[in-house]
């Protein structure tokens, strides 16, 4: 694990290096993605799909693959996220910041909340707690009829052009303009969460999945850390979701639906539980599939949940995992 | 008034049932192996199935009979072809596995038996309700609850006085040590597995004659059977036999006064208990952490 530590924090010159050449691919390819993506046969959506679902793995993987703590419950987060947005926007403000900034802390302090409630089980009984309160919120959006949509979903609201002054943003429009919108969100986001996971506290995160006992002897308060791990990273998948809102203009119950959840988690499994970039590549795989299998068959369901079984039985690691792997070897 | 008190007082009392039942199966799994299984309301829906495809040629009391062996026989074979593989692994893959089955075997279901829902037949005797005056009572609710409470019992017979049950309630708590002691370990988890589906599979049967046959029966059932495992406190089964009968009751109840609410009382009875009392009503500090 020693290895996982350092590629993180990149102190050894060599690894630093490739850490190095990684960010400038990842960079690369999302910066150019309007030039390449036509060419596939793909469209831009696609790509802000990949986005937003890559954000909130990689915020769902700062617990999981970084404290090593599992919710199957992160749709909720998400789910929240997306609904406060667009109740938002429909009922108070027209105003896309303001929105988003509702719906991430709609679905941030929920999850700080409930994480207090959880903070002392482990394991097993940990991820079914996040299962059971996730579906609470879904039961409600379902059942509000009147104020969220029920089950058709929350509609009749519209991203707003961002009003910078000088300029204006022209979001609502969709296309290239919004994608890089999107972009730039993703990209302050996970550079945030870089900067989280690097200091002081990232680092005791790491020895906290590596040996808790041995950490609590060492007098961290392990409860602690965990619960601000489990309440950052519901602030970033609610972000996510708030995205997911605006790409869409639409919210609905399945965003807070605990297939999502499980969704979340293989996105982090197939890109690589233990490494910063996996669960955006393992977004990235599951769109493309997802999209690519249900226009293909209408037994979709049967495709995905067996890729789902042959990932955990034969490929635990992931792409990423996998790669590192070869690397070092 | 009186009337509709009792009509919700039995339907509290059938669905508690159902939890029980459905939560007794997932927890004996959850407490041995450590594995949430995402699929047990497919293996619910697939024991309905098997009766329905079986009833024309056994008659309704051979598919009662044989359906629920047959469901646990695949659930061996589910167990030992894959389940057992990843016990040893982080429960990330536990999850991610029963998750992934249950997506195959409802799409199997609708593949075999098709999307749209199907009624099973009950014997005449069946059917009809036991007076005129309280109509929603019918010999199958009656019949239902005390198949239930037979299998309940059969239960804690089994794990009380068997040498296989003595295992599988010492393994709860020290599985390391039932191995070292000269027990098949293996084994014991594969029987166990396939004891949770055997309840699946008969809590199947008997919802198909409530209900009537859909691919996604048990979807409606997983849930509550999570919270009754965490409201009676995991690692217990008097717990969760407590805990679904608990929440059935004040779901049903809830009805009669404020119906839409039916569905927040269980998840306001899962917070009070986190929040309470978080080890469960009768579970032990520690279980699986």
């Amino acid at each position: 694990m020693s290895m996982a530590i350092a590629s993180l924090g990149g102190r050894l010159p060599m690894q630093a290096g490739r850490r190095e050449l990684a960010l400038i691919a990842v960079w690369t390819a999302l910066l150019t993605v309007p030039l390449w993506l036509p060419l596939l046969g793909g469209y831009t959506a696609l790509a802000g799909r990949v986005l937003v679902f890559g954000l909130a793995a990689m915020g769902l993987n700062m617990l999981l693959g970084f404290t090593g703590v599992l919710s199957f419950g992160h749709a909720a987060y998400f789910g929240l996220g997306a609904y406060g947005a667009g109740l938002t926007l429909r009922y108070l403000v027209h105003s896309t910041p303001l929105a988003m900034l509702a719906g991430t802390l709609l679905g941030g302090l929920a999850g700080t909340l409930f994480g207090l409630l959880i903070v002392r089980r482990r394991g097993v009984y940990f991820a079914m707690c996040t299962i059971a309160f996730g579906q609470l919120w879904y039961y409600l959006a379902y059942s509000w009829n009147s104020f969220t949509g029920g089950f058709d979903g929350l509609r009749d609201f519209q991203r707003e052009a961002i009003n910078l002054g000088p300029f204006t943003l022209h979001i609502e429009d969709g296309g290239t303009v919004f994608y890089f919108f999107l972009l730039a969100i993703f990209a302050v986001a996970v550079a945030v969460m870089g900067v989280v996971l690097r200091s002081p506290f990232g680092r005791t995160l790491l020895a906290i999945r590596e040996n808790e006992r041995r950490a609590r002897f060492l007098g961290i308060p392990v409860e602690r850390h965990i619960w601000l791990s489990f309440s950052i990273s519901c602030f970033f998948t609610a972000l996510a979701g708030t995205l997911y809102a605006l790409l869409n203009n639409f919210a609905d119950p399945l965003t807070l639906h605990y297939s999502l959840s499980g969704y979340f988690v293989v996105m982090t499994v197939i890109g690589g539980m233990r490494t910063f970039w996996g669960p955006l590549l393992g977004a990235a795989v599951f769109v493309v599939l997802q999209d690519y299998i249900s226009s293909m068959t209408v037994n979709w369901m049967s495709f995905v949940g067996a890729t789902f079984m042959l990932v955990v039985l034969f490929f635990p690691r992931g792409l990423l995992g996998t790669l590192r792997r070869r690397v070092q070897v | 008034m009186t009337q509709l008190i009792l009509f919700n007082v039995t339907n509290g009392l059938i669905i508690g049932a159902f939890y029980v039942l459905m939560a007794l199966g997932l927890s004996l799994i959850l407490n041995l192996s450590n594995v949430i299984n995402f699929a047990h309301g497919n293996f619910l829906a697939l024991g309905g199935y098997l009766a329905f495809t079986l009833s024309p040629t056994l008659g309704y009391w051979g598919a009662l009979l044989v359906s629920p062996f047959l469901t646990a026989l695949i659930g061996l074979a589910v167990e030992r072809l894959m389940i057992r593989r990843i016990y040893n692994r982080d429960p990330v893959y536990s999850l991610l596995l029963t998750f992934g089955l249950a997506f195959v075997m409802q799409d199997a279901a609708r593949y075999i038996w098709g999307p749209n829902g199907l009624p099973m037949g009950l014997p005449a005797v069946l059917a009809q309700p036991i007076t005129s005056d309280l109509f929603f009572i019918t010999y199958y609710r009656i019949f239902m609850v005390t198949v239930v409470i037979v299998a309940v019992v059969g239960l804690f017979a089994f794990l009380r006085y068997t040498r296989v049950g003595l295992r599988i309630r010492a393994g709860t708590f020290d599985l390391e040590t039932v191995s070292t002691l000269g027990v098949n370990v293996r084994h014991l988890r594969t029987f166990n597995f396939a004891l949770g589906c055997l309840l699946a599979g008969l809590s199947g049967v008997l919802a198909a004659g409530q209900i009537g046959l859909n691919p996604n029966m048990g979807d409606e059932l997983l849930m509550p059977s999570f919270i009754a495992i965490i409201v009676g406190g995991v690692g217990s089964l008097i717990g969760t036999l407590f805990g679904g009968l608990l929440i059935g009751m004040a779901a049903a109840l809830t009805t009669v006064v404020y119906p839409s609410a039916s569905e927040a009382v269980i998840y306001a009875i899962l917070m009070a208990v986190l929040l309470i009392r978080p080890r469960g009503l009768v579970g032990e500090e520690g279980m699986l952490s």
